[in-house]
């Protein structure tokens, strides 16, 4: 097999290896947790033993040739002769990521730290027993030619221990097991071996098996499972139905024949048998040709293969494909031109008032909303993967900053937009990075205060109407206000006299800039960071909140939207101009008289239902000349508990907006967070209420001083 | 004699602000339409006439007889807008340029084309990439990528004495 870059193979590998060494390390750190769970003992080591095999197989020779020290490892713990310590972890993981330097080293073409490989090796070939010299195993070469057959192979592997097999130390059980992993499979187990109790030496292994196993990942896989049982055992691998298109005869052979086959019993004995009448198999044990165990054996070869051969007629579906995210990209855009189209339709078909045209228009609604929900769906991706990331995170800052910490995570099963995701993993970082260096106490801190010595840090992700609320808690030393003013004060952002309330003062932090870490450690300090927190919430329309108490810790909540690409919107028209205010913060409609606004003396806030609700005009505040109707109307907004209006000429109604951005020119216009194609093919523009509240009252906040 | 970056010959789109001739490097330009429907952008300076849907994309529309100083263009059956690629902050952006009428597609020989003078433009210099020469008259060939950089476009805004941009505060003392 060539190596070039570009081969789709190595291409393929690399997606795999990522996740393989995405699942290594999250099975590593669980592993920490539970050393004894031998579950995950056998997900690192598989996830180990597939980098290697297909490693060798596409030409990362020198990944495979150090991943093979790093399985052989675990292959002892997974023995029970190692146990799993934090050393072991700690090198195993440092080891991920070399496996991951070496694997992009690839592709860079950048050299890799050999010196640092060398020490892990050194380090893990320590833990080995001094008796194991599994370490001089030569990395075995996959035979690539029948790996990268695709197709399911049904073998017949008979694994015949040594009596010996136990005084090594070996386990049948989980070797059997990891046959099963490779595929379909049946065991069966023959005990007419097993002498009478008088005889019996409890020490050895009289057992044998039948294993009959469909999997596609070729013989050399099987072989592998036996690698280190090689010397003890018998072993014969055959290929007994090689899953091509059916052969005439649909059944598979006949008992006799697999029995002749295997060598249980010869044709000729067979056939003088076969004068009997009884059923074949029980005329075979009668004769005490072989034993019952061993027509069982064969009774359940036939039944397995017969099943495997009818699932490969009904075709099984594949559970899932994967696609490279561009294409889901294109999609969505695509779904957002029909969504756009199909609003031109819906308004032809009303402005020709053809019964007919409507009916159709209105299908082709419905079917679009549909297509817009399942596509957007189609992006949605459970938050857990970017959660795990940060138990590494919190592992390996707590282990440099010598803190105590344990990360809990909740709702990782949380689905959100994969971009909302991908953005959301620097401010989570940021954010986790400050929680332990500035709000966890160093342990003897914590002891001294009557904490426990560890720290926690709870990471939660959970819906919320069409938010996600994501919740970053921390029991460390919290925000001291003080501080933070005093700060504030020396960068000049507040003067001394300003009294501000708390949650004002936590706000203070997203200031560029800003930090109140005495000193900078290389972890923060350097006031990079919570204002970049809050440009990335911005820039995905959420929000950040910090409540905190001092001395208790820290809570910071992200609001985000479910998705990025299409909102739910209410389409209001000031003048010619049509505005979108998102669903999802509207509460109310009202109309605004004449009347209305007399009464409140001219000033804009308008009582509803005994409720006292300021409003912005928006004709005044966009400068559309013009007047107002008689009857305006004040759309009633909430956000973070507090109701604005925003006073239009007329409400429109419900409208599905494709949000498209408004280009890097008109990034900076405040309170329009990007525009949308309405059906006739004009622009209107989409407001972001809250930066808009936030902006008004800052204006007339500097009016009034 | 001829400009510095100007070494081959090179197709120039010529259109017309007010009475005058002006040229882009044929590169830079997508495509031109009718003047459609513009949407303004609330609170933002005049010479950013608005957004407009290009085939189903918002692209920004600026109307350059605003920001050299003429008088706002009015619409008559030949004005037009220019689709064209400017590089903003090292990412092409595409954008939309307001014109009375688009004249031809000419070749114009480096000899042709001299550098601007220093005075007597009444246009910033760096905005011309050189002063082109056919049948007598003068054609201003724009740096469409100066014209609308990011520090003009900034620059605009400021103008417009917009507030002061402050930190951003959660919620502010009512």
């Amino acid at each position: 097999m060539s190596n070039v870059g570009t081969d789709p193979g190595r291409e393929a590998f690399k997606v795999e290896a990522s996740e393989l060494l995405t699942e290594l390390e999250t099975s590593l750190l669980e592993l920490e947790e539970a050393p004894d769970d031998e579950d995950l003992i056998g997900r690192v080591f598989r996830a180990m033993h597939t980098i290697k095999g297909s490693g060798a197989m596409f030409g990362f020779d020198d990944v495979a040739a150090f991943t093979h020290d790093v399985e052989t490892v675990f292959d002892e713990v997974r023995n029970g002769k190692i146990t799993v310590t934090k050393t072991l972890i700690d090198l195993t993981l440092s080891a991920r990521d070399h496996i991951r330097a070496l694997i992009d080293s690839a592709e860079t073409g950048e050299s890799v730290d050999e010196a640092k490989a060398g020490k892990i090796t050194e380090g893990l070939r320590k833990l080995l027993p001094s008796s194991a010299e599994h370490t001089e195993t030569p990395v075995k070469e996959v035979d690539s030619s029948q790996k990268t057959e695709e197709r399911a192979v049904t073998y017949r592997v008979r694994f015949k221990p040594n009596k010996e097999l136990f005084a090594n130390g070996t386990n049948p059980i989980p070797l059997l097991n990891e046959l099963r992993m490779l595929g379909e499979c049946e065991i069966i187990a023959h005990v007419h071996n097993i002498p009478l109790l008088n005889e019996l030496e409890s020490e050895g292994c009289y057992t044998y098996w039948d294993i009959i196993l469909t999997t596609d990942k070729g013989e050399n896989a099987i072989n592998d499972v036996f690698i280190f049982v090689d010397d003890d055992c018998e072993i014969t691998i055959q290929v007994i139905d090689t899953g091509d298109a059916l052969d005439d005869e649909r059944d598979y052979k006949k008992l006799g024949e697999i029995l002749i086959e295997r060598g249980d019993v010869s044709k000729e004995e067979l056939q003088k048998i076969l004068a009997g009448k009884k059923r074949l198999g029980d005329m075979v044990v009668d004769a005490g040709l072989v034993k019952p165990d061993e027509v069982q054996a064969a009774l359940v070869e036939q039944r397995h293969v017969r099943k495997v051969r009818e699932k490969s007629q009904t075709k099984e579906p594949a559970s899932s494909i994967r696609v490279p995210s561009e294409k889901l990209d294109t999609l969505v855009n695509l779904v957002g031109e029909l969504v756009t189209v199909q609003a031109r339709l819906s308004q032809v078909a009303i402005d020709k008032d053809d019964p007919e045209v409507i009916l159709i228009s209105e299908e082709v609604e419905r079917l679009t909303s549909e297509l817009r929900d399942d596509t957007m769906s189609i992006r949605m991706l459970p938050i857990g993967t970017t959660f795990s990331k940060f138990k590494r995170l919190v592992r390996d800052l707590s282990n440099e900053l010598g803190r105590e910490v344990i990360l809990f995570t909740e709702g990782g099963e949380t689905e959100l937009d994969k971009t909302v995701i991908e953005k959301l993993n620097d401010p989570l970082v940021h954010i986790i990075r400050n929680s332990i260096d500035h709000g966890i106490e160093s342990p003897a801190e914590r002891t001294g205060k009557g904490k426990p010595r560890e720290g926690k840090i709870h990471l939660s992700a959970e819906h919320s109407g069409a938010n996600v609320l994501i919740r970053i808690k921390d029991d460390g030393k919290g925000i001291s206000t003080e501080a933070v003013k005093a700060k504030a004060i020396k960068n000049g952002l507040i003067t001394p006299d300003t009294e501000l309330p708390d949650k004002e003062i936590y706000g203070l932090i997203f200031a560029p800039g800003f930090s109140t870490a005495e000193k900078v450690t290389s972890v923060s300090g350097r006031g990079v960071g919570m204002d970049v927190v809050k440009k990335n919430i911005d820039a995905l329309r959420g929000s950040v909140e910090i409540e905190s108490s001092e001395g208790n810790g820290t809570a910071i909540t992200l609001k985000l939207p479910l998705t990025l690409a299409i909102i739910d919107g209410l389409l209001v028209k000031i003048k010619d101009d049509n505005f979108v205010i998102s669903l999802s913060s509207v509460e109310e409609c009202i109309e605004l008289t004449q009347a209305d606004i007399d009464r409140a003396h001219g000033r804009h806030m308008v009582n509803v239902r005994g409720e006292l609700v300021p409003y912005i005009r928006l004709r005044e505040w966009f400068e559309i000349d013009g007047k107002e109707p008689e009857i305006a109307q004040i759309v009633i907004t909430e956000h973070n508990g507090r109701r604005t209006g925003f006073v239009v000429d007329y409400v429109v109604g419900e409208y599905q907006t494709v949000i498209k951005s408004l280009g890097s020119i008109y990034k900076d216009v405040e309170g329009l967070s990007g525009a949308t194609i309405l059906g006739d093919g004009t622009v209107a523009l989409i407001l972001d209420i809250q930066k808009m509240t936030q902006y008004v009252e800052k204006e007339e906040l500097e009016s009034f001083q | 004699m001829a400009v510095t970056d100007i070494a081959e010959t090179t197709q120039y789109l010529t259109f017309k602000l007010e009475d005058e001739q002006f040229a882009l490097d044929i590169s830079k330009v997508r495509e031109v339409l009718e003047f459609t429907t513009v949407t303004k952008v609330p609170r933002t300076p005049e010479f950013m006439r608005g957004v407009i849907n290009l085939r189903g994309s918002v692209v920004p529309v600026l109307d350059l007889r605003l920001k050299f100083g003429m008088t706002m263009t009015e619409k008559t059956v030949n004005t037009c807008v220019i689709i064209v690629e400017v590089a903003l902050e090292g990412e092409s952006t595409v954008l939309g340029t307001i014109a009375d009428s688009v004249q031809e597609v000419i070749e114009l020989d480096p000899e042709h084309i001299e550098p601007a003078p220093k005075i007597g433009t009444k246009l910033r210099t760096e905005f011309i990439k050189g002063m082109g020469k056919r049948d007598g008259e003068f054609i201003i060939i724009l740096d469409i990528d100066k014209v609308f950089s990011t520090e003009e476009l900034t620059l605009a805004k400021d103008m417009e004495s917009f507030p002061a941009k402050e930190e951003e505060r959660e919620e502010v003392a009512a």
